[in-house]
């Protein structure tokens, strides 16, 4: 069973500090980001208007935000009058006992599941399981994570830092399969044998949702490989949960995220299979149709004006792409289902900011700023996250580090202050440093090095050298663990940092 | 059940009371300026990219094609909807007309249907399930899907399709929209094409006139 949920069970420094250990996450990923990143640039330089595109974005999202409560209700209507059933939950308990007594109800010993953050969020699979019921993941990525018992590292592709050999035994020893080789070819192949008879007996299925239209009722659900179609199709008995702000006022709003969500995710012109719903339809797919409405801390981000802007997230992971601070670590270090920058501010929001793991997650940036050049929705990421530090170093007791924390987060707070800031350090750096690293700053910043050393600063500052940067080569130069994590607040030294 | 939670998911919304600056302004669908010629030609090229096999052709001619892709492919079980033209069918074949319920989907090895229009821009084929395009299941189940599209269906962009969409997403309608073949690049971002829905994705494309 994958673990899921959004506590992270450790501090963020901490996290890292073991992903950093696994090279060959570290290489997939690498390749990952880098594939994407800049298949990306080109599916987006498509679009004559994309700057036009990701404004409307942005304010639709708002729009919604302003007017949540009556999209919400439409919503609702709308989906009733087509024959389905409308629940809403407060927060994850209340999601999961939703969803297990649905299943219950129809008897069901097994659930077929598309491939949904959001019921990772509230860690639907162990409740499922507590009731006796056991969860599917039909998504290939998924299902590998899931018969792994790992977490995903990616939120589009989640089984990133696993290898065709690692995946072939493991469907060799889980799914009984008989695999000559380890081509991906042979292996997708296995996963349709083993799911095609779960998709055609399985009587209640589980999704997500990426949009759902208020006005219309219809639900819908962007994927690749046709386990989504499956699944919202093939069962008699359909559950969607979705977060609430995932609502769209009206149909013609689903033109502008139809444009962002594909480009900006795996970089295509459009993703293999998009499915819409609206409620039941006579003789066509499930007869029982049942929406989710979850909050589960969302209505928190949305009373807190700087959070907000959270909530317009299409969860199309090109933040984390574009992330330095990710390709180092991977997802497994943010310790929730939300990885990378988003997961840096929405992990830690979602909880109230009470808790102290994921409270450290707005420091795991090197607020370089890529993420908010590459966001669809222009979410203002470093905003974000020294907004967030800010509120976290004042409101929480403040150890050594926090004040550190809370001189970097006003260093920080304005690009030209904190490059100069950085020049003044570069310049005076020189009695501190031994063995290319800084093991006490004076004054102000002193609480930072207590807990840990800083890697000299660069000639260049970080941003200087993240936007001038070549783009990475193939060529894997930094296979070794790293235990400083000042390192991922900074380029490498020595190999392809700022010459 | 949920109604305690309902009230209090609302109350907190509206206690918030986050109301937006400026009223938002849609940007309005403009019809398409580039020349059809250009349109059609684009969603052929874009299709084909998605492996997609796009055949242009005459509407004499669909029959025709239709014997040569079964033909080529083995395919001795044919469905298609109820309500598909039996103009486009070629003889000698034993065609199911499907029946929910009754036909089984798993036995089938192709099914050819219409589709509602397609999006040059993105390379897209949409069904909207109505007239000749059959329920959901019988174009997901089948291993190989041959849809057979008017030019005059493609249109230009995606903002385009949505709005001529409308009337059936209001009227309750499901959508499909296919790009290419079922496609995943979960391992080592190889692609792999056929994981759950049709290996295969056929087009004729029947010029206008
Ligand atoms: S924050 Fe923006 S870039 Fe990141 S996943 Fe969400 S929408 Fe995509």
């Amino acid at each position: 069973m994958s673990a899921g949920g959004i506590k992270p069970a450790r501090p963020f420094q901490q996290a890292a500090r073991v992903t950093l250990a696994n090279p060959q996450m570290r290489r997939n990923l690498r390749h990952a980001t880098t594939t994407i990143r800049e298949k990306r640039l080109r599916a987006v330089a498509e679009l004559p208007d994309w700057e036009a595109l990701r404004d409307e974005g942005a304010a639709l999202k708002d729009h919604v935000m302003a007017h949540l409560a009556d999209a919400l209700l439409d919503l609702e209507a709308a989906v009733q009058a087509r024959g389905g059933r409308v629940h809403w939950a407060r927060d994850a308990a209340e999601a999961r006992g939703i969803v297990a007594d649905i299943a219950a109800a129809h008897g069901a010993r097994e659930v077929i599941k598309v491939k949904s953050i959001s019921t990772d969020e509230i860690e639907l699979n162990a409740a499922l399981a507590e009731r006796g019921i056991h969860a599917i993941e039909t998504d290939l990525a998924e299902l590998i994570v899931q018969l792994a018992e790992d977490r995903p590292s990616h939120i589009l592709v989640p089984a990133i830092h696993r290898n065709r050999a690692e995946i072939r035994d493991l469907f060799r020893r889980k799914l009984g399969a008989e695999l000559l080789t380890d081509e991906p070819k042979q292996l997708a192949e296995a996963a349709r044998l083993y799911l095609r008879e779960k998709f055609l007996t399985t009587r209640v299925a589980v999704s997500g949702a990426n949009f759902a239209v208020a006005e219309s009722g219809t639900v819908c659900v962007v994927e690749s490989e046709g386990n989504g179609r499956m699944c919202v199709t093939m069962p008699g008995v359909l559950v969607s949960v979705m977060g609430i702000e995932k609502v769209l006022p009206t149909w013609q709003d689903m033109a502008v995220f139809l444009r962002l969500l594909p480009r900006s995710s795996t970089a295509e012109r459009m993703n293999p299979y998009t499915s819409f719903w609206s409620g039941v339809t006579p003789g066509d797919g499930p007869q029982e149709f049942h929406l989710v409405l979850l909050d589960n801390g969302r209505t928190d981000v949305l009373a807190d004006e700087v959070g907000r802007q959270t909530l317009r997230c299409i969860r199309c992971s090109a933040c984390l792409n574009v992330c330095p601070v990710y390709e180092r670590v991977g997802g497994h270090a943010y310790g929730s289902v939300y990885p990378g920058p988003i997961g840096a501010i929405l992990t830690p929001q979602l909880l109230h900011l009470e808790d102290r793991n994921a409270n450290t997650l707005p420091w795991a940036s090197s607020l370089c700023g890529a993420c908010y050049d590459a966001c669809p929705v222009k979410i203002n990421i470093p905003e974000v996250l020294l907004y967030l530090r800010g509120k976290i170093t004042e409101e929480k007791p403040l150890s050594a580090e926090a004040i550190a924390f809370k001189t970097a987060a006003w260093v920080m707070s304005e690009p030209h202050r904190f490059e100069g800031a950085i020049k003044l350090a570069r310049s005076g750096q020189g009695p501190l440093v031994k063995n290319g690293a800084i093991h006490a700053l004076p004054g102000m910043l002193g609480g930072w090095t207590e807990a840990r050393d800083l890697p000299a600063f660069p000639p260049q500052t970080f941003r200087e050298w993240w936007r001038g940067r070549p783009a990475p080569q193939p060529r894997e130069t930094d296979g070794q663990a790293q235990t400083s994590e000042g390192e991922l607040l900074a380029p490498q030294r020595g190999d392809r940092g700022p010459a | 059940m949920s109604g305690e939670a309902r009230l209090e998911i609302l109350t907190r919304i509206n206690r918030i009371g986050a109301r937006e600056q400026e009223p938002l302004e849609r940007r309005p669908v403009r019809p398409s300026t580039r020349p059809r010629a250009q349109i059609v030609e684009q969603f052929a090229e874009y299709a084909a990219e998605y492996r997609a096999n796009v055949r242009r052709l005459a509407a004499a001619e669909v029959p025709g094609a239709l014997r040569d892709l079964l033909l080529a492919r083995g395919s001795e079980r044919v469905a298609v909807p109820q309500d598909l033209p039996a103009g486009w069918l070629p003889g000698g074949f034993a065609v199911t007309r499907d029946e929910p319920g009754v036909t089984d989907l798993t036995a089938v090895q192709t099914v050819v249907t219409g589709a509602a229009l397609a999006v040059a821009e993105t390379g897209t084929v949409v069904l909207d399930h109505g007239p000749g395009q059959g329920r959901r299941a019988l174009t997901l189940v089948p291993d190989h899907h041959v849809c057979v599209l008017r030019e005059d269906q493609v249109v230009d962009n995606v903002p385009e399709a949505v709005a001529r969409l409308r009337g059936s997403v209001l009227s309750g309608r499901p959508l499909t929209w296919i790009s290419g073949p079922s496609a995943t690049s979960d391992i080592e971002l190889s692609r792999v094409e056929g994981v759950h829905g049709p290996r295969v994705l056929d087009i004729l494309l029947v010029r206008e006139g």
